[in-house]
């Protein structure tokens, strides 16, 4: 069930330029299933900004009844949130949407994970989970800079992990789509979150495979009130039928809906 | 006594508190968080003949106190809301007040004509003035003779009361509530966002990919006083009073303007619990006041210290 709770910030660490790792407390930890889900985090108690911002999670820990996010400080919004010390409050909304099937992998398969930017962190508790289940991973994490990376130790502690950045700075230099074309990677399930050019890329290669994207979008309500976010499928695709990918999704399987 | 019941034409308002259109779905959503029959009313998300899809995305961005939409009246049409929609808030004891919307004359007519037949729905809101449609909306809101012969077409077929809902997009605010007042309208709702934009700062490309959209939000809230200020002097009909409620405060300057109730709108995706927690805490600031009954509070900026002259003279 959603919960709105004034969660307790326990810590708060840049650990990139401009990425922000925060982590709350809280009984809203109690509801959070698959990974890939996300809140809606009230940046400050005024009217500017006024709406809240989505962000996924980035790993969980229900024995301590915490959880942590990681964003990037870019908007006014997210630069209020990082502002927050430890022992300060912040209104969060959630759990909210679906996440990754983490059962659609078994025991003894391999799952690869491919991330961008901001789409990494929600990987980082689905390679925990995957891994939790027998489940190996491998994961391809592209930034733009080596300044911008985070989480390498991580996630390399979980399996084999390849990183791209753009500038070339930190592993291979391009996107994750060349360090996937260099090593033809052999995998069960695809799981995948970033900005929607590399879920393209991605779906021109994988369609017809078994994988799940997580879609992002500007969202309003987060809940499915606001028609904000709202996408076409790929079997209507300029029908009326359409997915919210606050509430239908942010996990969507390859090919369900039209990335625009 | 209930000091926040309120009595308007085909409504009668346990509290003058209801979600306005667009900001709400159709309750689904708000219902899991609380049971929907503590609400005045729900104003449900306008319905147009056929389901639409509405506007590509991005379909908001944000503004200072603010944001902008340009969804597009994205709505499953009349038929679904008919079969689906409506007989799902059936188990909740709330008003509902339909939004309908059209881009022909004859869409409105018959949207109104059936929609008014379903047994939850006590009155229907006109939807003259969203931004976000290329064709109909707020052509037709924009000038006093075509709204008004709506108004009076639509009124021609509806089993139940029906509200024109005003843009803020007019030089003439008070020419078009009595155009429509004069065409039979039996209530005003207002306001509708305003036209705005943003831009990308990266890009310099317009952030929405409608390029413009409707404001709404806290940042409105004084342009919407000042109109219904304006109207509720001129007009005998009820105004649900709308645009950036946030407080009870905000509740009272709308009741101090003119209006006989309120609409919370961009609020609600805020603080998903805003709706039960101004009606629990509307009591205090009558007390506060010093007013038994809300209804007395409507109009009394004007009433108490009489007209002030228009701020262009």
């Amino acid at each position: 069930m959603i919960q709105q709770e004034n969660m307790l910030v326990i810590s708060q660490n840049q650990i990139a330029k401009d990425i922000f790792e925060l982590t709350l407390e809280g009984n809203l930890v109690h509801e959070m299933k698959e990974p890939g889900q996300f809140v809606h985090i009230r940046s400050n108690p005024g009217l500017d900004p006024l709406l809240r911002r989505p962000i996924s999670i980035a790993s969980i820990d229900k024995e301590k009844n915490q959880f942590t996010v990681i964003y990037r400080a870019e908007g006014k919004g997210t630069r209020l949130l990082s502002m927050n010390v430890e022992g300060s409050r912040i209104d969060v909304l959630g759990p909210l949407g679906n996440g990754f099937p983490i059962h659609e992998a078994h025991q003894g398969e391999t799952a690869l994970l491919v991330g961008g930017g901001i789409g990494v962190p929600p990987l980082y508790e689905l390679a925990k989970q995957l891994n939790k289940q027998g489940t190996k991973t491998i994961h391809i994490l592209g930034f733009e800079t080596a300044e911008k990376a985070f989480y390498e130790r991580g996630f390399s502690e979980l399996g084999e992990t390849y990183i791209a950045t753009v500038d070339g700075s930190l592993g291979t230099r391009g996107f994750v789509t060349n360090v996937i074309d260099e090593h033809q990677f052999d995998f069960d399930v695809l799981y995948s979150c970033g900005p929607t050019p590399m879920l393209k890329a991605l779906e021109e290669r994988f369609s017809g495979r078994k994988a799940y994207l997580s879609l992002e979008q500007r969202m309003g309500c987060g809940i499915g009130a606001c028609f904000a976010c709202v996408c076409h499928l790929t079997d209507d695709p300029k029908g009326s039928k359409y997915v919210k990918i606050c509430s239908d999704g942010p996990v969507f399987p390859i090919g369900k809906v039209v990335l625009s | 006594m209930n000091r926040l019941q309120i009595e308007l034409p085909g409504l009668s308002l346990i509290n003058p508190v209801m979600p306005a259109s667009g900001c709400f779905g159709f309750g689904k959503e708000y219902s899991q968080f609380y049971d929907l029959s503590i609400l005045g009313a729900i104003m449900i998300k306008a319905t147009t003949l056929e389901p639409r899809f509405g506007n590509p995305t991005p379909r908001v961005a944000e503004t200072s106190a603010g944001m902008l939409n340009a969804i597009g009246l994205q709505n499953p049409g009349l038929e679904g809301v008919l079969a689906n929609e409506l007989p799902w808030l059936e188990r909740f004891d709330v008003p509902i007040i339909a939004n309908v919307a059209g881009s022909e004359t004859e869409d409105y007519v018959e949207v109104a004509e059936k929609i008014s037949t379903a047994p939850n729905v006590k009155a229907l809101e006109l939807n003259i003035s969203c931004p976000n449609v290329k064709k109909g909306g707020i052509a037709f809101g924009t000038i006093p003779e075509v709204a008004a012969e709506l108004t009076k077409r639509v009124k021609e077929v509806s089993s139940v009361p029906v509200y024109v809902k005003l843009s803020p997009n007019v030089a003439d605010i008070v020419g078009m509530a009595e155009a429509v007042e004069e065409a039979g309208a039996d209530g005003l709702t207002m306001i509708n966002t305003l036209l705005g934009m943003r831009l990308d700062i990266k890009t310099g490309k317009p952030i929405l990919a409608n390029n413009s959209g409707g404001l709404s939000g806290p940042a409105i809230k004084p342009v919407a006083v000042r109109m219904i200020y304006e109207v509720s002097q001129k007009v005998n009909i009820p105004i649900i009073g709308m645009g950036g409620i946030e407080s009870t405060d905000d509740i009272i300057e709308y009741f101090y303007a003119g209006a006989s109730a309120v609409a919370i709108g961009t609020m609600n995706f805020t603080d998903p619990f805003i709706c039960p927690r101004l009606i629990e805490e509307l009591p205090r600031k009558l007390d506060e006041l010093q007013v038994t009954h809300i209804s007395e509070l409507t109009g009394r900026s004007w009433k108490k210290y009489g007209a002030k002259a228009n701020h262009c003279s």
